[in-house]
């Protein structure tokens, strides 16, 4: 029976552990390609004025990331790779949290830190690299030849998301250069709550199912371990005795506290409670305590003599 | 002569627009009015002194009234002030989880380790949170804001100032104060409603001797309780990570100068400075509105549906239980977290009916088991609404 108890408490834990293994994995890189637009004619400008194509990169993470030292590389055909290094040096590379960077593929790198020393091909499939500084790959993007008209950009359905989609072809799907490419003008779990939770029971019902969830599991393994903890203590007991038989050591309850114990406990509380204690006696003495001088402690070396005049 | 008396007159009218007295109001002193009362409550009642002389004090700071155009950086609402700077603690949510480590180096989980059954009665006292919830939702406040008010009936002060700070910063104030008033509160809230629930044959009620808890077991506790509990809910992490954390430094048994520095001089140094802030908070002109009473009536519902919730529990977990393992209901209170006040009254009122029951012991396994409940239930409230 006890077999079959450990048994079940173990399945219960194996259960967890693979519930917990089901879970989709997500990619762990801070920063994603976000956006991409190949042909700028009447979009977002740089700082020079020029309408020139654009990548967004996206720091997913809610901590800053630096792009110093990454590598951006763009192919529109096998082995003709352009590779720009991001430079070191330019505090504008650190992205703050969930915040973007744009980088504009005008190949004039000569024009600042966000100028890439390639162009986008508007006519063939573009492929879109981003390395760290381990030249490790953080993400990519292929996008097709012909999927995006003048002014239209690739984009990923909201920041960070998995699935990308055309923008600038219709008035919901906008173009959102350096911005987040879902606008968020609601608070959607609050609205979800409003609207199907307006009197707070299904909150309630969810969330008290959790916390009796994590307190019962922590019930149930601690109930294991105190289990598996009497019987080692009352085996140790048993051997310090010399008792082989299991029932006899049951009934003396070995290892477990004496009752003297619990006498003694429940005595002090009771003295406590009540202030039953001897009287004693008290002697105070106060003895006056004589330190030598020392220069160290004289406040006459401390203070600052006034000027005399000579 | 006659200019220069102008000037002197004209400074000093300056000076008095200066002036507290120039710019007091009714609520000023209101507010000064309830600082002396904490004060008076901890100091001749001795109702939670290490809470109420900081809040009281700090109620009396916060409403110190100043000329708040001259922009004199005083205010603790006024960027840059001293006190601004002290209450960033508060706003930015680090207070409660160093609170939570002393909390940690200082409880011992024994009783609960020994008895984990008394694990659940922590669980359902947590049915206040979501009582007050309801009924704040019912009065108009939306979720988020129904949400930190709820908290209040957790009976854990640094939870409810984690868990508004995050969900209704603009409330946090009045349910900072609500909490801890609450929680000196306790003997004076919860003795009626044990009476009113339980029988004269439940509150005499003996319990079994809790076993004897290994080192092993007090170690595992604090490891598996933050895996399990975190795993779960890893929005409080915060919370539950430094209180078990203080319990491993506790009880691993090779770290006690860290364990008696942080259920000594931090905790210590951490709740003068979160009372008085918090007590400061309340600045007459922030503090002084509708939705602060609604929250302090809420605050009283909450602690009552926490206690009635534990008490009701732990008498049908008794028509469960056999009759060598009865739970007494009057340790059904404990299941709220303050944290060892409700445990206390457990053992007063049941001391009253039988001299010779000392419930102290059993009532510290929900006490502590709520003090895990709340900071998960905040950690769940937190997940769902922010």
């Amino acid at each position: 029976m006890k077999k079959l108890n450990i048994g079940i408490y173990l399945s219960l834990l194996l259960m967890v552990v693979g519930l917990c293994s089901c879970g989709e994995r997500k990619s762990n890189t801070k920063v994603v390609l976000n956006e991409v637009l190949i042909e700028n004619e009447s979009n977002f400008q740089d700082d020079y004025g020029i309408h020139s194509a654009w990548i967004e990169i996206f720091n997913r993470s809610f901590g800053s990331t630096d792009l110093a030292g990454c590598l951006l590389k763009a192919s529109s055909q096998p082995g003709d790779t352009a590779t720009y290094f991001i430079p070191k040096g330019d505090v504008l590379t650190v992205i703050k949290p969930r915040q973007h960077a744009l980088f504009w593929t005008d190949g004039e790198p000569n024009r600042g830190t966000f100028h890439t020393n390639f162009k986008l091909n508007t006519t063939a499939d573009n492929w879109i690299g981003l390395y760290d500084s381990g030249r490790k790959l953080l993400d990519q993007i292929v996008i097709p030849a012909g999927t995006l008209q003048a002014n239209q950009s690739y984009a990923r359905i909201s920041d960070a998301a998995k699935e990308w989609e055309v923008k600038g072809a219709s008035a919901d799907k906008y173009v959102t250069p350096s911005t987040n490419n879902r606008t968020i003008n609601s608070h959607a779990k609050k609205e979800k709550f409003e609207e199907h939770d307006s009197n707070g029971i299904g909150l309630a019902i969810s969330a008290m199912s959790v916390v009796f969830s994590g307190l019962l599991l922590l019930f149930i393994l601690f109930k294991l371990v105190g289990k598996i903890s009497v019987n080692l203590s009352r085996r140790n007991a048993m051997k310090v005795k010399g008792i082989t038989d299991k029932k006899e050591a049951k009934e003396k309850k070995l290892g477990e506290a004496p009752s003297e114990v619990f006498a003694a406990i429940a005595m002090a509380m009771h003295e406590m409670q009540n202030d039953v204690h001897d009287v004693e006696e008290t002697v105070l003495t106060i003895t006056r305590v004589k330190r030598s001088y020392s220069p160290w402690s004289s406040k006459i070396y401390t203070l600052r003599e006034n000027p005399q005049k000579k | 002569m006659g200019d220069f008396i102008d000037f002197i007159g004209n400074n000093l009218a300056d000076f008095w627009t200066y002036t507290g007295f120039a710019n007091a109001t009714a609520g000023h002193f209101a507010m000064i009015f309830f600082g002396l009362l904490f004060i008076y409550l901890a100091v001749a009642k001795e109702f939670e002194p290490m809470l109420l002389i900081p809040i009281g004090f700090g109620i009396l700071i916060g409403n110190i009234p100043f000329n708040m155009e001259a922009g004199l950086k005083v205010g603790i609402y006024e960027e840059g002030s001293v006190l601004n700077i002290l209450y960033q603690g508060v706003t930015s949510g680090w207070y409660p989880p160093l609170i939570f480590l002393g909390i940690g180096a200082m409880t011992d989980f024994s009783a609960l380790i020994s008895n984990p059954k008394l694990m659940l009665i922590g669980a359902a006292a947590q049915f206040g949170i979501f009582g007050a919830y309801m009924i704040a939702l019912a009065m108009g406040f939306d979720p988020m804001q129904a949400g930190a008010i709820g908290i209040i009936g957790g009976a854990d002060g640094p939870t409810a100032i984690f868990l508004s700070s995050k969900l209704a910063p603009n409330l946090m104030g009045a349910i900072a104060v609500s909490a801890y008033s609450y929680m000196a509160l306790v003997p004076v809230i919860q003795p009626p409603i044990m009476r009113l629930l339980t029988t004269k044959e439940e509150r005499l009620i003996r319990m079994k001797p809790p076993r004897v808890v290994s080192h092993t077991e007090k170690v595992m506790f604090p490891i598996i309780g933050l895996l399990l509990t975190c795993f779960l809910v890893p929005s409080g992490l915060p919370l539950l990570g430094m209180l078990f954390f203080g319990n491993l430094l506790k009880e691993s048994g090779v770290t006690r100068r860290l364990a008696e520095t942080a259920r000594g001089p931090l905790i210590d140094t951490i709740t003068i400075l979160l009372g008085l802030t918090v007590g400061a908070s309340t600045q007459a002109s922030e503090f002084l509105t509708l939705d602060s009473i609604l929250i302090f009536t809420l605050g009283a519902l909450s602690f009552v549906i926490a206690t009635a919730s534990g008490v009701i529990f732990v008498k049908l977990f008794n028509l469960i239980l056999s009759k060598d393992n009865k739970i007494n209901p009057l340790i059904g209170n404990a299941g709220v977290s303050a944290v060892p006040d409700s445990a206390r009254i457990s053992q007063v009122i049941g001391l009253e009916y039988d001299p010779s029951n000392y419930l102290l012991m059993h009532a510290m396994g929900p006490n502590v088991a709520g003090v895990i409940g709340s900071a998960v239930a905040a950690g769940i409230l937190l997940g769902f609404l922010m």
